[in-house]
């Protein structure tokens, strides 16, 4: 059995005989020497990850200003910061946009404007209090005017996260990116191999008070992040580092079209091998680790897993995705995460780092529920109507018109011979069909593009369809496209109406 | 070169690109092509010297035709070469090296612009 201790690898750190490696090195040095020779011969290994956590921000202090203000709502270039905490500190979180600019520029771009040194327009105001006077304030200040800008992140650093896909007959836009209609791409984020926490998956290393690199500079862990859910293997980090010391080489603003801003955060962790246990789990390979395919065509925190795919299969550029061979995209950057676990490399054989043990150990039973919710929200199938007429996609222009009249429906399902939705006919198509004088069959006029729900659907979701695709109903049909009700604009103001 | 004709649905169903090669004798050549009820697009790669009369012909009959002489740019600066686009590129613009650096084909590049949405670094651009 090998033993070592955090204070024998110190000391090799400090004398320059330390041998550190990337997680990535160790799995062949492990396969080569066994874990037993891999725990004798290697001390540290590195591991490093670059991708959107969005749940990142910034602790700021500005110093009190003459007269004082005690600042309760707050605007960093127009972004708004939590300020709900004192006088002059805010917290201004990645995801915030930005008033003016929308989703383009958020807290996350102000935080890398910071790093860069730029200059960062500041609005603050309060309702003026004896000790604390002033109103407003409008000052400019950059990153070196501030007392403190301490990056403090909830939650970074997942584990693993889940593959994304779309299985809809549109495009989403989503924090995995765009997905394209009908499964035509798969996203993921993680670094496989080099992933922090995977390459200590109990946790024996990494806790309270470790020592890593966060954003370019040394940084700690707080603690377990929030989600923590390590019972299904998602752990989460809390993580905080000192901004001016950062670099934006590792700290970067992005947004995701149609989802908002995000924080590209570049953190690793050096992981002391004690013992060869430690040793066998850094040897992890993107083969080990699996994940769900999740399809972010379904509006639900419920998403259905499609398959099982490990990072190796998500990393050699496709999957099969039912039958049919899928491009993936990875939204965060291997190369980058390698730069990383190399830069730490570097850094602790160059006695600049050292390595440290938790004063406190994470959970690793524990797992995330979802939100209580105190009131139920009604279903789709709660306020549907049930009595819908529908039209076949073979019936004439007339029997169309003629069923409108009747039955006093402004839009009718179409349905094919076996009775599967294949589109929806309106009223407005039966005007544009008589502008135009063709009188041709149902089938040709309708729209076949059309936006569905089910029974079990919740009305936000439905009225979310509605308003995004700027459509006034949708049929509701059951897992077999046959069509068992419609739900209109109309019905969902009147439930709104009876709420109020 | 490198062309791509926009055509309207309204032609849609008009065989206008046969018209256009039997009367110009020009050696289309198509290498993409997309249609929905909305328009219809294709990419076709054609002699130079012959590029002049088949636009000529295209456009008189309602379609739209532009050259893609200005392919996809990209600023390394802010490009973290994470690999985004390369699943939504229909062409292959994008791929990942061995050492995992982002590499770009600009010649295969169609100008559709699916990859500018997708970028969350703003790193890529159309058009300069």
């Amino acid at each position: 059995m090998v033993k070592k201790t955090i204070h024998e690898i110190n000391g090799r750190i400090r004398d320059g005989s330390v041998n550190v490696v990337t997680a990535e090195e160790m799995v062949d040095i492990v396969g080569e020497l066994g874990a037993e020779g891999a725990a004798k011969e290697v001390d540290v290994v590195t591991t490093g990850t670059f991708g959107a956590m969005c749940s990142s921000g910034v602790w700021l202090n500005f110093g009190h200003s003459e007269p004082p203000i005690r600042i309760s709502k707050l605007w960093l270039n127009d972004v708004e910061a939590y300020s709900g905490v004192a006088a002059v500190d805010a917290y201004i979180g990645a995801t915030q946009a930005s008033r003016s600019k929308g989703m383009e520029y958020g807290g996350a771009h102000v935080i890398e404007d910071l790093i860069r040194g730029r200059s960062i327009d500041v609005h603050g105001t309060s309702p003026g209090t004896d000790c604390y006077p002033r109103k407003v304030i409008d000052t400019t200040i950059n990153i070196y005017d501030l007392n403190q800008a301490i990056m403090l992140n909830p939650r970074n650093a997942y584990q693993k996260y889940n593959a994304a896909t779309n299985s809809t007959n549109h495009t989403l836009n989503t924090y995995m990116g765009t997905l394209l209609p009908n499964h035509g791409n798969v996203t993921y984020s993680g670094a496989g191999v080099l992933s922090p926490m995977h390459n200590d998956p109990n946790y024996e290393t990494i806790g309270t008070g470790t020592r890593i690199f966060l954003g370019g500079a040394q940084g700690y862990i707080v603690g377990e992040g929030t989600q923590h859910s390590p019972e299904s293997g998602f752990g989460t980090l809390m993580l905080k580092g000192d901004l001016k010391e950062m670099s934006s080489e590792y700290i970067r603003a992005a947004s995701f079209e149609g989802y908002g801003t995000s924080l590209y955060v570049g953190m690793g962790i050096p992981i002391p091998v004690l013992n060869e246990d430690i040793a066998k789990a850094t040897a992890v390979t993107d083969d080990d680790i699996v994940t769900n395919l999740l399809d972010y065509g379904i509006p639900s925190s419920d998403r259905p897993a499609i398959r099982t795919v490990t990072y190796g299969e998500l990393r050699s550029g496709s999957i099969d995705v039912n039958g049919k061979e899928v491009t993936t995209s990875s939204l965060s950057s291997f190369k980058k995460s390698r730069q990383i676990a190399n830069e730490l490399k570097d850094w602790i054989k160059g006695g600049e780092f050292f390595v440290s043990m938790p004063v406190e150990r994470l959970s690793r039973d524990t797992a995330c529920n979802s939100m209580k919710l105190s009131s139920v929200n009604p279903l789709v199938g709660d306020i549907m109507t049930s009595d819908v007429s529908i039209i076949q996609a073979e019936a004439s222009f007339n029997d169309a018109a003629k069923t409108i009249m009747d039955k006093q429906f402004s839009h009718l399902p179409v349905v094919d011979k076996d009775n599967s939705l294949v589109g929806i006919l309106t009223a407005w198509d039966i005007s544009k069909a008589v502008a135009k004088a063709e009188y041709d069959l149902v089938k040709d006029i309708m729209t076949k593009d059309v936006v569905t729900t089910s029974p079990d659907e919740a009305i936000d979701i439905a009225a979310f369809k509605l308003d995004s695709n700027n459509v006034s109903a949708l049929p509701v049909i059951d897992s077999k496209k046959k069509v068992v009700g419609i739900i209109t604009s109309d019905d969902i103001s009147k439930l709104l109406a009876r709420r109020q | 070169m490198k062309i791509k004709i926009s055509i309207e649905s309204s032609i849609v169903t008009k065989p206008i690109l046969a018209e256009a090669i039997v009367e110009t004798g020009a050696l289309l050549n198509i290498s993409q092509a997309h249609f929905d009820n909305t328009h219809g697009e294709v990419v076709a790669d054609i002699p130079s010297e012959q590029f002049g009369k088949i636009r000529d012909s295209l456009v008189k009959k309602g379609a739209e035709v532009v050259v893609l002489d200005t392919p996809i740019s990209r600023d390394e600066e802010e490009c973290v070469e994470c690999g985004a686009c390369v699943s939504v590129c229909p062409v292959g613009v994008f791929s990942l090296a061995d050492d995992w650096s982002l590499e770009v084909d600009p010649d295969k590049c169609i100008q559709c612009g699916a990859c500018l949405t997708m970028c969350p670094h703003n790193a890529l651009f159309l058009g300069q």
